[in-house]
C-alpha cells in the first residue's frame, strides 16, 4: 500500500499526486517510470517519475485521468492509498550537455518534461521551452519552466494564449533560424505530435528523443506487450526506453498497437456514464 | 492388512480414470478440468503399487518424493502419515500433483508400466495434498524453529523462490521474498491457468509460509527498486529465482501487428489480471473467432485452450514438427484435443498478414517434412516448396517460448553468466558471488516447476550451511 499525501488539480482532468514510496524514490533518476494499480483488479497504468524526494521518501506523478484506469488513480484523496507502486523502470534519460537543446512538451506531457528539462539545464544547456494545448487552461507549468529555460513559448489550439496552432509551429522558427536552432530536441506529449516533430527535424538532422508510451503489463520485459519497432528492431519500451531516438521509431506501428482496446475502453466509458456494460 | 496384497492381486488391479469435467462444457468455462480421486479410487489405485525395493520411481523424481512410503500409507487409509511422507520431500505437492509432468518422471519410471500401465503416482500426488490442505487444522503445525540470527532475501516468488524461502523459514532464518509482481506465485499464478491450478491452491501454499514466519514485499523489482549490491549488504545470503520471463519473438513480418500477443502477453492478462474470466475485468483481451497459438510445449497448450474459453471457434495449434515431437504434458495434449482445439502439425508461419486497419486478419503457413535428427534428438523439420497457405486468425499467439530476463543480471556485471545469459551455479546453487545463490528457470532456462523447486530446496540447504559457517 503506498499512501497518497497531495492531489491536486492542474488543468482539468488532470492531477499532481505525491505518493509515499521510499525505495523508488531513493533509487529513481529522471526519464524512468512506476506502473501504478489503483486497487485490487485494477489495471496497471505506467506514469512516468514527475519527481523525487530521496529524502522525505515521495514521487511526485502527473495523472490525465483519460480512462476508467487513470480516473480510479486520480480519485484516491491525500490520505487514501494506492494498492501497488512499482518501480522505476525503463532507462534513464542521456543527459549531457549539447549546447542549445529545445524541449517540447504536449498536454500531460510538459509535466513530464518538467524534469528532463531541469536536468538538461542543470547541465549546462541552454533551454528553449516549447508548450502546447487545447486552451490557456491546459497549458502546464509555464512560470516553473521559465525559472530555468532561456525562453518558454506557448501555443494553443484555440489562441487563448500564446500563438494559436501547434508547438511545430514555434519549432519551426527555430529550426529556420540558424542562430537559434537547437543541437538537440526533446519531445514528450501525444504520439502524433510526437510524430511530427521527429518529422519536422529530420530534414534539419537535428537529434530528437522522444519517450514513448506503448501498452505495458509487467513493464520488466516479461510480456512483450510494450514492443515497438525503433529502427529495423523490435525493442521493449519498458526496458529499453521509453526515450528512444525519434527519427528511427515506426510511429505508425505505435500509434495501430495503441487503439488496440478501443473497443473496450468505449465499454468502459459507457459503463461509467451509467450505461452499465452491454 | 491391505499391504499384504499379493504381487497378484496387486498386478490385477486396473488402473483408475480420473473422472474431469466434461468436454464440451469445460471448454466454455474456467473451472478446473480434473475432477480429482475419490478416497476408494485413491486407495484402489494405491493398492496397484509393488512396493519395489529398488524405488525405480522415487529415482525418477527430481525432489525424490518417498513413493512407496506415501502411496502405501494412502492404501491403508493412513492419509495423515502419507501426507507426512508425501511433505517431507515436496513442499507444493498440490501443485506438483497438478502440473507436473509424471510421464517422463516417476511414472516413467514405475516397474508396472512395463507391462501395462504405471501407478498414477501424480493423480495420487494430488489427492493426498488436497486432503492434507482441507484437513490442515486437523494435522501438526510446522515444527517449532529456534532462531538462527541471520536473515536471508529471496528474489521471486514462484515455485523456486517460494520453495527456498520455506526451506530457509523452517531452519530457523528470517527470510524476505521480494517479488516484481502485484501478485505472488510466478509462472503458477500468471502463466499457468485456472483450469489447470487453481489460484486458490497456490494462495494456500503461500499462506503456509507466511504462517512460518517468511515475509513477502510484492512490487519490489531487484536491479531496480534494490539493486543486488543493496541485498547483499542488507542480508547475510540471497537467492535469486526470478525466473526466465523473456519472450522468444517470432522474427517474421507482422509480428506487431494488433492481435499478435506473446503468450506471456496474453496469459498474464487472463491469469494474473483476470481479462476474460471476470465479468468486468478492468484489463482487456482480444477474444478472436479464429485464434492461432505457434508452439508445440506447455505454455502453447494453455494458450489454446484459455482462447477455446474466451469463445474461439476455431483456436489451432500450428508447430512444425509433428504431434510426438511436442513437448506438452501428453495430459494436456489429449484435453486440448477433447475441447475441440485443432492440431495444425508439420507448419511453420512465415509472416502474419495484416488488414489496412493494422489487425492480424491471417497466418501465412509453410509446410514441413520431417528430416534426419538434429542435435536435439528430434528430426529436424524441412519445408516443402510451394505449399505456402493461409490460415485465417485474427488473434495470433507466439509461444515459442523464454529466455532468461537480463533485468537483474545486467545490473550485476559480476555475477557470471553462460553464453545464453543464465546465471551459472555449482551443483548446489552457488553463484559467482559469495552468499548469492540461485536456481529455477534463471539457471536452467525454461524448465519445469518441480526443477524448480529441486534447485530451492538445495540451494537453501546450502545457503543453510553458509550461514551457520559465517
Ligand atoms: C512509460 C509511460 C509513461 C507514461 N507516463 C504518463 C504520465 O506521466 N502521465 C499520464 O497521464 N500518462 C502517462 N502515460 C500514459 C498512461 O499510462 C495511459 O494514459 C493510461 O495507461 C491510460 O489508462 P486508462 O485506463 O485511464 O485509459 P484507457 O481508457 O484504458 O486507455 C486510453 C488510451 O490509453 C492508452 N493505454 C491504455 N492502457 C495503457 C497502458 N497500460 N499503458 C500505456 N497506455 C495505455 C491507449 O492508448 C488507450 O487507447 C504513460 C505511459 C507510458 C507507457
Ligand atoms: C504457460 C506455462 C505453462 C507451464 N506449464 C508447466 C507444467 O505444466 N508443468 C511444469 O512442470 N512446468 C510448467 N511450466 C514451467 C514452469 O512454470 C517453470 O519452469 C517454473 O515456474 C520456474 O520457476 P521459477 O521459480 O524458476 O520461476 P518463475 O515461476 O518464473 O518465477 C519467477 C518470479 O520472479 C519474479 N521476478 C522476475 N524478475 C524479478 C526481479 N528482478 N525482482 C523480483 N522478482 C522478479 C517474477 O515476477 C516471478 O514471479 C510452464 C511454464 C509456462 C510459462
Ligand atoms: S516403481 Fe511403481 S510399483 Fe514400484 S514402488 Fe514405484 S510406484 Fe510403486
Ligand atoms: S511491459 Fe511487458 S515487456 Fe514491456
Amino acid at each position: 500500500m503506498f499512501k497518497v499525501l497531495e492531489n491536486e488539480v492542474l488543468a482539468p482532468g488532470l492531477h499532481r499526486l505525491v505518493v509515499e514510496a521510499p525505495r523508488v524514490a531513493a533509487a529513481r533518476r529522471p526519464g524512468q517510470f512506476v506502473i501504478v494499480r489503483s486497487a485490487p483488479g485494477e489495471e496497471r497504468i505506467p506514469l512516468t517519475i514527475g519527481d523525487a524526494d530521496g529524502a522525505s521518501g515521495t514521487l511526485t506523478l502527473f495523472v490525465q485521468a483519460i480512462g476508467a484506469g487513470t480516473r480510479k488513480i486520480v480519485a484516491v484523496p491525500p490520505g487514501g492509498f494506492l494498492r501497488d507502486v512499482a518501480g522505476p523502470l525503463g532507462q534513464p534519460t542521456h543527459i549531457e550537455n549539447w549546447g542549445r537543446v529545445a524541449c517540447i512538451g504536449g498536454g500531460v506531457g510538459t509535466a513530464v518534461l518538467y524534469p528532463l528539462a531541469k536536468a538538461l539545464a542543470e547541465a549546462g544547456n541552454q533551454v528553449t521551452t516549447v508548450i502546447g494545448g487545447r486552451s490557456a487552461e491546459f497549458i502546464l507549468l509555464e512560470k516553473e519552466l521559465a525559472a530555468f529555460s532561456a525562453e518558454v513559448r506557448v501555443t494553443t489550439e484555440d489562441g487563448s494564449r500564446g500563438r494559436r496552432g501547434f508547438v511545430t509551429l514555434e519549432l519551426e522558427d527555430l529550426l529556420r533560424n540558424p542562430a537559434r536552432r537547437p543541437r538537440s530536441v526533446f519531445a514528450i506529449g501525444p504520439v502524433p505530435m510526437m510524430r511530427a516533430v521527429a518529422e519536422q527535424t529530420r530534414p534539419h538532422g537535428v537529434a530528437t528523443i522522444v519517450s514513448l508510451n506503448p501498452i505495458m503489463i509487467d513493464g520488466t520485459g516479461m510480456c512483450g506487450g510494450c514492443r515497438v519497432v525503433v529502427g529495423t528492431e523490435a525493442r521493449f519500451a519498458c526496458v529499453d526506453g521509453p526515450e528512444f531516438d525519434g527519427h528511427l521509431v515506426d510511429f505508425q506501428g505505435l500509434a495501430d498497437r495503441l487503439t488496440m482496446y478501443h473497443e473496450h475502453e468505449a465499454q468502459c466509458r459507457l459503463a461509467h456514464a451509467g450505461g452499465g456494460m452491454p | 492388512m491391505i499391504n499384504n496384497l499379493s504381487a497378484k492381486e496387486r498386478l490385477s488391479i486396473a488402473r483408475e480414470k480420473m473422472p474431469e469435467q466434461d468436454a464440451a462444457l469445460r471448454s466454455r468455462n474456467f473451472a478446473e478440468v480434473n475432477l480429482g480421486l475419490s478416497l476408494e479410487q485413491a486407495m484402489r489405485e494405491a493398492q496397484r503399487c509393488l512396493l519395489c525395493k529398488s524405488r525405480p520411481c522415487v529415482a525418477g523424481c527430481p525432489v525424490e518424493v518417498d513413493i512407496p512410503e506415501f502411496v502405501a500409507c494412502l492404501a491403508q487409509g493412513d492419509l495423515a502419515a502419507a501426507a507426512h511422507a508425501l511433505m517431507r520431500d515436496n513442499a507444493l505437492p498440490a501443485v506438483c500433483g497438478r502440473v507436473c509432468p509424471q510421464e517422463v518422471q516417476c511414472e516413467a519410471k514405475c516397474v508396472r508400466g512395463v507391462r501395462g500401465l504405471p501407478v498414477a503416482v501424480g493423480y495420487l500426488e494430488r489427492f493426498v495434498a488436497d486432503w492434507a490442505m482441507a484437513n490442515s487444522a486437523d494435522l501438526p503445525g510446522p515444527p517449532a524453529t529456534v532462531p538462527s540470527g541471520k536473515q536471508a532475501a529471496v528474489v521471486g516468488c514462484g515455485p523456486a523462490g517460494l520453495t527456498a524461502a520455506g526451506e530457509l523459514a523452517t531452519r530457523g532464518h528470517e527470510v524476505t521474498i521480494f517479488e516484481a509482481l502485484h501478485d505472488t506465485g510466478g509462472v503458477l499464478r500468471y502463466g499457468i491457468p485456472e483450469f489447470r491450478l487453481p489460484k486458490g491452491i497456490i494462495d494456500q501454499e503461500v499462506r503456509r509460509l507466511i504462517d512460518v514466519g517468511v515475509r513477502i514485499e510484492c512490487n519490489v523489482i531487484i536491479g531496480k527498486t534494490l539493486t543486488l549490491g543493496q541485498l547483499r549488504e542488507q542480508y547475510d545470503a540471497v537467492f535469486i529465482g526470478n525466473g526466465a520471463g523473456l519472450p522468444v519473438m517470432l522474427g517474421i513480418d507482422g509480428e506487431n501487428l494488433k492481435g499478435v500477443y506473446s503468450a506471456n502477453e496474453y496469459l498474464t492478462r487472463v491469469n494474473l489480471m483476470g481479462a476474460g474470466q471476470v465479468f468486468d475485468s478492468a484489463t482487456p483481451i482480444l477474444r478472436g473467432r479464429h485464434v492461432a497459438v505457434i508452439g508445440g510445449g506447455n505454455t502453447a497448450m494453455d494458450c489454446v485452450r484459455t482462447a477455446r474459453r474466451l469463445g474461439a471457434e476455431r483456436a489451432m495449434i500450428v508447430y512444425r514438427r509433428g504431434e510426438s515431437e511436442m513437448p506438452a504434458r501428453v495430459e494436456e495434449v489429449h484435453h486440448a484435443k477433447q475441447e475441440g482445439v485443432e492440431f495444425v502439425m508439420l507448419t511453420a508461419p512465415l509472416a502474419v498478414l495484416g488488414d489496412e486497419a493494422g489487425w492480424a486478419r491471417a497466418l501465412r503457413c509453410q509446410k514441413m517434412a520431417l528430416g534426419e535428427p538434429d542435435a536435439s534428438g528430434r528430426r529436424r523439420p524441412v519445408s516443402v516448396a510451394g505449399s505456402e497457405f493461409d490460415l485465417p486468425a485474427e488473434v495470433v499467439i507466439n509461444a515459442l517460448g523464454t529466455r532468461a530476463n537480463p533485468l537483474l543480471t545486467a545490473t550485476e556485471p559480476a555475477l557470471k553468466l553462460n553464453k545464453w545469459g543464465n546465471i551459472e551455479t555449482d551443483e548446489r546453487g552457488a553463484t559467482s558471488l559469495p552468499g548469492i545463490f540461485a536456481g529455477g528457470d534463471i539457471v536452467r532456462g525454461g524448465a519445469t516447476v518441480i526443477l524448480a523447486m529441486g534447485d530451492g530446496k538445495r540451494a537453501a540447504a546450502a545457503m543453510d550451511a553458509y550461514l551457520r559457517s559465517a
